[in-house]
């Protein structure tokens, strides 16, 4: 018994259960709100949420697709949070990464094997940096604060593109790039006999691996390394991290330039993945890039937790899409996401209790150290 | 002009929520949620109620669906201490997302239409002016000189009235604050209020001269009024001047084509829109060496901590 206390106790235990909180009362919203708009077809549509992720092979192969670029942007946005600072600029190295894809693939078919596509990651990568980049440095070197930079980079880059886009890789008759070839795409690594359904085959493809492979060097990167330990330090306390001699300059551009290059390549990721989708030319922000946001909060800006995070959101998205059946609006799924975030605030508010009741002693200890705990938290 | 007021009065509005201590980055879902229902009012009863007082109400029922919507943040940042990025976050995706929803289940599409009756040719006396009547009093909208009166009230409040001090006490150093007495966590509340009241306000002044219908976006002015209320140092007469500076460069990006030496110059007009951004980028690079945010700024406020 008092092993299972001591289980229920722990930190990640706790966390786990309050962020299981989190989601069901998300989902119980997006219940209600499809109640009250029609309680006649709500439990039927709501069923189809929440199964239709595996209902099939091929519906299973299209959550792993549309996990891949906001697990991307996820991890862009997570490992500069991880580092202090507020990558809110991912939109635009999206979309610069996005477009140099899909450039250099098209530009490259020329070159044998599997050439065009990993050259065209690679420019998406180093594109993603760059953009990141150019925060960075603003805001290491002359103090502007990095989310009014973002913001900035994230029009400039998406009019840059659309201009270059023009320029290079025009379809005049659907104002959008060319579309990429099979040669320049990234390979379906057998994918697409695993995960269909009859003729219809899913979007799924080697993106994914590639964005879990990421997410594991990121996870070595910053909890087994010496550099990963310095960025960390510059986001705990920036001043500390200077007085143990740590570049705090070097650290911000570096880890803008990551997390850039993250995003980029989560652009290349979609863009190159052989689904038919091609780069639009029009005056919006990807929505790729903000998407990353929710989903790094609710991994808590962890990589595996990131992954986790970006196959559920992943896995409501193709619910919310195959729910259209029953007339109801695929916003749903966006209220629910957001309700999530919204409880995931009250994650504190869960641990404590759950510590509170299971451990009492421990709340007492808290509140000499002078912690923060929820139940002092009631008006003043 | 259409462009500035809108920044002006959000971005005042998340000032008031900077200066109480409690980042908003929630301005633009605010500004969405006020925006649809304001246009959603103004198209229900646009039959039934002449122009400016369908507008002035409108732009009252905004101000109190900003304050609905900003209050779920300023609990979570208020008194659960929450990470005050995350539930601004939630807002921001739950705002566009809740309008299509609603908007379709209504009328079984997002867009929702109104007819734009709100302009004003010319003020009476006052348009008549040399130089300042056609810029300012003729084919106007009642919203821009709101937008002014706004700025000086929000100055007033915040540098001329106890409760303006105190706000700004919240944001410096809540623990002194409290230890003279201010209640923090009721300012603070107060502070993400007005803001939601400002934001909301703006969603809808944005939408009301520059299109007919509303479709669940306000095309990122939220994110650009968060850059002008830092550009613009967290005082109001910066933010005025951040939004004029933006709101220029913009509207020389969008009429470079009726400006003839503009026009005639070898340039693409996608590279005119990037100017009013870059040049942001370039005046902040120059500008941002000083930082004058308010120093408690996102930190939750617990009276136990020293």
């Amino acid at each position: 018994m008092n092993r299972w206390r001591q289980l229920l106790a722990s930190s990640a235990v706790t966390s786990f259960i309050s962020s299981l909180m989190a989601i069901v009362v998300g989902l119980a919203a997006g219940f209600i709100v499809m109640l009250i708009s029609n309680s006649s077809q709500a439990v039927r549509a709501f069923w189809v949420i929440l199964s239709s992720g595996v209902a099939d092979m091929r519906n299973i192969g299209q959550v792993l697709y549309f996990a891949t670029p906001i697990i991307m942007t996820g991890l862009a946005v997570g490992f500069a949070s991880r580092t202090g600072l507020f990558n809110i600029g991912a939109s635009g190295q999206f979309t610069v990464g996005a477009f140099l894809a899909i450039l250099v693939s098209i530009r490259s078919l020329a070159l044998p094997g599997p050439l065009p596509w990993i050259l065209g990651l690679s420019a998406a990568t180093l594109g993603g940096a760059l953009w990141g980049l150019i925060p960075g440095v603003l805001k290491a070197w002359r103090n502007v604060n990095e989310v009014i930079a973002g913001i900035m980079t994230n029009y400039i880059g998406m009019y840059l593109v659309n201009f270059l886009i023009t320029r290079t890789v025009y379809d005049r008759l659907r104002n959008q790039t060319l579309r990429v070839p099979p040669r320049g795409t990234i390979p379906k690594m057998g994918f697409e006999h695993i995960f269909r359904v009859g003729n219809s085959v899913s979007s799924v493809n080697g993106g994914i691996v590639i964005a879990a492979v990421t997410a594991i060097l990121l996870y070595i990167l910053l909890e087994k390394t010496t550099f990963g330990y310095e960025l960390k330090a510059c986001g705990l306390n920036r001043d500390a991290a200077r007085y143990a001699g740590i570049n705090e300059n070097r650290s911000i551009i570096l880890s803008m330039m990551i997390s850039g290059a993250l995003a980029g390549l989560g652009g290349g990721l979609l863009y190159l993945a052989g689904a038919g989708k091609s780069l639009d030319v029009v005056d919006v922000l990807a929505p790729e890039g903000f998407n990353g946001i929710p989903v790094a909060l609710l991994g808590m800006n962890s990589p595996l937790g990131i992954v986790l995070a970006g196959l559920f959101i992943a896995y409501l998205t193709v619910g919310g899409f195959n729910m259209q059946l029953f007339r109801f609006a695929p916003q749903v799924i966006e209220i629910i996401t957001a309700v999530i975030i919204y409880f995931s605030a009250f994650a504190l508010l869960f641990k404590n209790f759950l510590e509170g009741r299971l451990v009492p002693g421990r709340l007492l200890e808290r509140e000499e150290e002078g912690e923060p705990t929820a139940e002092r938290g009631g008006g003043s | 002009m259409f462009f500035s007021i809108p920044l002006l009065i959000v971005a005042l509005g998340g000032m008031f929520a900077e200066r109480s201590g409690i980042l908003n980055i929630a301005l633009e879902g605010i500004m969405i949620i006020g925006a649809f229902c304001g246009i959603l009012f103004i198209h229900t009863y646009q039959a039934a109620l002449p122009g400016q007082p369908a507008l002035l109400l409108a732009i009252l029922v905004a101000a109190a669906s900003g304050v609905l919507a900003a209050l779920p943040h300023a609990y979570a940042s208020v008194h659960l201490k929450a990470n005050q990025i995350i539930s601004g976050t939630a807002l921001n995706m739950f705002a566009p997302a809740f309008a299509i929803y609603t908007a379709r289940m209504l009328r079984t599409v997002q867009q929702i239409p109104f007819i734009n009756q709100f302009r004003i040719d010319t003020v009476p006396f006052l348009g008549d002016l040399p130089v300042i009547g056609p810029l300012f009093f003729q084919r106007s909208y009642i919203t821009t000189y709101m937008g002014f009166i706004l700025l000086v009230i929000s100055w007033v409040v915040l540098y001329k009235t106890s409760f303006g001090l105190r706000l700004r006490a919240c944001g410096e150093h809540p623990q002194a604050a409290d230890s003279v007495g201010v209640n923090v966590y009721a300012l603070r509340y107060a502070g993400v209020a007005i803001s939601g009241a400002l934001a909301g306000m703006g969603g809808l002044v944005f939408i009301i001269p520059t299109s007919t219908n509303f479709n669940a976006t306000v095309s990122g002015y939220g994110f650009l009024a968060l850059a002008v209320l830092i550009f613009g140092q967290w005082r109001p007469w910066r933010i005025l001047g951040a939004a004029f500076f933006f709101g220029l460069m913009k509207t020389v990006a969008s009429s470079y084509s009726g400006i003839s030496f503009l026009s005639s110059l070898p340039i693409n007009s996608t590279v005119y829109k990037m100017i009013p951004y870059l040049a942001t980028l370039v005046a902040l690079a120059y500008s941002s060496q000083s930082s004058m945010a308010p120093r408690a700024g996102g930190v939750p406020y617990d009276k136990g901590n020293r």
